[in-house]
């Protein structure tokens, strides 16, 4: 017992060195990278783990961008698909219709931009609501907003109606996948350590000291539903070149609830937590998969369990320090030590 | 002039419906400022037994109405009991999520017993009356008369007896309650059955109108339904039956006079509008901050 | 000129007065005391002044400049700073980010930067967090500058609050009942305490009590606050003699 005890902490701090080193996340990505364009290209990956793959970095993004506004900011939106959706729509219609048949590789990453940028600013306009209501009543909004752009997709024929859109080549691939699920997580982890995401924690916290604080809500609440919605746009993209077939009822109600089973899941407020969350339940829903019907009926029970026993989720609001910048632990521990070699005389 | 008064019939039904939905979301949220997102799926379940009771044991409509009611409020008083209950000091986020997970699993496990939909037969016969121009049926008229009869008799229970002003207490102020000698537990599960129960009721009644059921259908119905009770100022039991025959009328009207497909779409942004304009809903108050 | 200038302020919330007719000049570095019993408006006057509640009618100037109709954060950057009642600090998160949340109107970098963490970003970010642990060294928080502000002792979150409304910047500062479940011993600790932040942080201090112990020791100057009225301003020890102030305090039959 007690050698294992210390032979986990020998690995534990081993890890943790390790982590610290400056260049331990440049030689992740390098080697996540390299992988990618491998598989990619040489196919030594099975075809279905490759979708599985692209699905949970698809799930990672989603989840990564839900959790800032439900996680960090502590408002409850169920609207996340239909963000998904206008990204989805806009890139799809670009892929499609706009682009010349030869480049469509070469523009995919303008697309999927376009798209992220399309939902961002339908972001900035449901942050509006969002100044005066708060909790129940912006789910609602939230919720209002999702059915509508469903409905509205369903009454325009140019994108398919009901019908939806098709036509779209596969040019969601794993290198892409992996380049838009690490920026996302990178964008919003710089952004939840700085003190405009701080500005976003202290309006869950506490919106009125926020503001006495000189914690200007508003322009923190247009941040966060902003950087929010333009990943979720960019995912809509991915996920529509994945498929290569999207209708509106994808995106509907029940999307938004997956997303949200799994930031709720991973654990609020925490991107290790959204990281975890995406890969645990898109990978267990494969696996599951043999028990037909039955997953779905599995699932919803395990989460209920789960919420009994850690109603803040896996890591909530928790963070590894995996996700900690470098440059504020070494700020602080720069501190500690001056201030060891020279104690001042505060009273 | 017939067309319309056609209509706002057609718009009193399916409000009813929404309305007597609308109370559950109400009465839980009232109590324990929690949304049961189950709700909507304790509606469906409401139907698919009251296909059971009338199917397999051919029941006559009023104990498969009165039995189903019974199983749904049993089985909305259980669901509190083993999966709401042990949140009820975790974040308030947790207890909803939980929610959703159980209407998931009502969705999915009646999804895996019956994979296909069903129809439920006619239990009462259904009988036509011509005025001028307007033509009512028999069912319409129960459908609407015995959702106001059991909103009139809720609305009784809360304002006029002893387990109402309960109920009304707890969710004024749930630390002081225990204190007057009220059992907060009986009183939150006597809410979940009530609640719940009307859920069941409703989906017995729109089963009779709308014949085809399956397990999804309280998806849509279940959130519309919350709507209507965020548009009535939730937490409000009367507000509830304002915003559910709001909703009824809006959708009812607007697929008269509209396509049928712009419905959801007319129908939320008037939400929408009504909620920025209104942001407590209709009769909402908003909680005074205290600083 | 008076830092902080309140004239014929009045506020009414459906009906009911909560303050009315209320004049108060601040010089700067001065150290006032609002008091008065239970429910006669004095946090409602610090609501007032930090944009909180808008005045329904008078006007309320710092350094000359019109604070009512503007917002709170607005306010706060222009040098209002408060701690609360009932302390109201951000409990989940760290010691240390809660004092540079309070940072926020003095970062000098942009959203975009703050997104990338380029240009701006790491040297201001370094400058906040260096300035916060500084104030913190200062108010003897340091060693908890990782802990979560709910896990820290009451004493300690009081002075917590103090230390960050302190990083906004103020010029003035107004204290809620900052002495509120203290015992006489911590209470001479406190005053001690306000006395050295006025010299430190060279700020106005505004600050509302209910002990009594407190105001008569270290402020200058009184305004006794009574069902949303002012019933008398002075020396402390013209309030100390004052009738109305010991009928609204003890009721008329003691002090007839």
């Amino acid at each position: 017992m007690i050698r294992a005890k210390t032979a986990y902490r020998t690995w534990r701090d081993r890890w943790r060195r390790l982590t610290a080193r400056k260049y331990f996340w440049p030689a992740v990505l390098t080697a996540g990278l390299a992988f990618s364009i491998a598989a990619d290209k040489y196919d030594f990956v099975d075809l279905y783990v490759q979708l599985i793959i692209i699905y949970v970095g698809i799930n990672i993004i989603l989840t990564v961008s839900l959790n800032l506004i439900n996680g960090y900011m502590g408002e409850f939106s169920v609207g996340h698909a239909g963000f998904m959706a206008v990204g989805a729509y806009t890139a799809s219609l670009l892929t499609v219709y706009a682009f010349p048949p030869g480049l469509q590789q070469l523009l995919f990453p303008l697309a999927v931009l376009a798209g992220g940028l399309a939902a961002a600013l339908i972001g900035f306009l449901v942050a509006i609501p969002s100044f005066k209501t708060r909790g129940d009543y912006l789910a609602i909004v939230t919720l209002a907003f999702c059915m509508i752009v469903k409905s509205v997709l369903e009454n325009i024929d140019a994108v398919g109606g009901p019908r939806g859109l098709l036509g779209m080549e596969k040019l969601t691939t794993l290198p892409w996948v992996f380049f838009w699920t690490a920026l996302s997580v990178w964008v919003i982890r710089n952004l939840v350590y700085s003190n405009f995401g701080r500005g976003v924690l202290s309006v869950r916290e506490d919106e009125i000291a926020a503001d006495l604080m000189s914690v200007n809500t508003r322009q923190v609440k247009i941040i966060a539903f902003i950087v929010s919605s333009f990943f979720a746009g960019i995912a809509g993209g991915l996920f529509a070149h994945a498929l290569q077939f999207i209708n509106p009822r994808m995106f509907d109600i029940i999307k938004s609830t997956d997303v949200l089973i799994m930031v709720y899941l991973g654990g609020i407020a925490s991107i290790a937590g959204s990281v975890i969350g995406a890969v645990i339940y898109t990978i267990l829903l494969e696996i599951l998969r043999p028990l037909g019907v039955w997953r779905m009926v599995f699932m919803p029970l395990l989460l209920v369990v789960l919420m009994i026993y850690r109603p803040r989720g896996i890591m909530g609001l928790r963070e590894t320090r995996l996700f900690e910048p470098l440059s504020d632990l070494a700020t602080i521990t720069l501190w500690r030590q001056k201030k060891k070699e020279a104690p001042d005389g505060a009273p | 002039m017939a067309y319309f008064f056609q209509q706002l019939l057609n718009a009193l039904q399916l409000g009813s419906i929404y309305a007597l939905i609308a109370l559950g979301y109400t009465m839980v949220y009232g109590i324990l400022t929690m949304i049961n997102f189950a709700h909507g799926d304790l509606f469906m379940v409401g139907a698919f037994f009251c296909f059971l009771l009338a199917v397999y044991l051919k029941l006559s409509f009023v104990p498969t109405l009165l039995l189903s009611m019974l199983g749904v409020a049993c089985l909305g008083v259980i669901i509190e009991r083993l999966a709401y209950k042990p949140l009820r000091t975790a974040p308030r986020v947790s207890a909803i999520i939980t929610a959703l997970g159980v209407g998931l699993f009502l969705e999915n496990f009646t999804l895996a017993l019956s994979p296909y939909p069903k129809h439920i037969p006619p239990l009462l016969k259904n009988v036509t009356w011509t005025v001028g121009e307007l033509s009512i049926s028999s069912l319409q008229v129960l459908v609407i008369v015995l959702s106001l009869g059991l909103m009139l008799i809720l609305d009784f229970v809360v304002w006029r007896t002893k387990a109402g002003m309960a109920m009304r207490a707890i969710s004024w102020d749930k630390t002081i309650v225990p204190l007057m000698g009220v059992s907060v537990n009986k009183i939150i599960s006597l809410t979940f059955a009530i609640g719940t129960g009307l859920g069941g009721a409703a989906g017995v009644l729109y089963s009779l109108a709308y014949p085809v059921i399956d397990p999804y259908m309280g998806i849509m119905v279940g959130w519309k339904a919350f709507i209507c009770a965020v548009v009535g100022g939730i937490g409000n039991v009367r507000g509830a039956m304002i915003g559910g025959f709001i909703l009824g009328a809006v959708e009812i009207l607007v697929a008269a006079f509209f396509p049928s497909t712009y419905r959801d779409f007319v129908a939320f942004t008037l939400l929408l509008v009504l909620l920025i304009l209104k942001p407590y809903g209709i009769l909402g108050r908003p909680q005074p901050q205290k600083v | 000129m008076a830092l902080l200038d309140l004239q014929h302020v009045t506020h009414r919330f459906e009906g009911l007065t909560a303050v009315s007719d209320f004049n108060l000049a601040v010089a700067p570095h001065e150290l006032v005391g609002v008091i008065g019993p239970n429910g006669a408006g004095k946090t409602t006057v610090f609501n007032l002044i930090t944009g909180v509640y808008r005045a329904t009618e008078g006007s309320i100037r710092l350094e000359g400049r019109e604070l009512v109709g503007q917002t709170p954060h607005r306010i706060t950057a222009s040098g209002i700073a408060r701690t609360f009642q009932n302390i109201r600090l951000f409990r989940e998160l760290s010691v240390l980010d809660n004092v540079r949340i309070a940072h926020y109107r003095q970062m000098a970098y942009s959203p975009a930067e703050a997104l990338l963490h380029i240009g701006r970003f790491r040297a201001e970010e370094k400058r906040i967090t260096l300035g916060a642990l500084d104030l913190l060294s200062i108010f003897k928080l340091d060693d908890a500058a990782n802990e979560k502000a709910k896990n820290l002792p009451y004493g300690l979150q009081r002075r917590l609050e103090i230390a960050r409304a302190l990083a906004t910047g103020p010029k003035l500062l107004l204290l809620d009942e900052p002495a509120a479940g203290m015992n006489p011993n911590e209470i001479l600790q406190l005053m001690d305490f306000i006395r050295w932040i006025r010299r430190t942080f060279d700020v106005t201090i505004i600050l509302i009590e209910h002990q009594m112990r407190l105001v008569m020791g270290i402020c200058e100057r009184l305004v006794v606050l009574d069902f949303g009225a002012t019933i008398a301003a002075g020396l402390p020890s013209e309030i100390r003699t004052n009738p109305k102030v010991m009928e609204a305090y003890l009721g008329e039959e003691a002090a007839s």
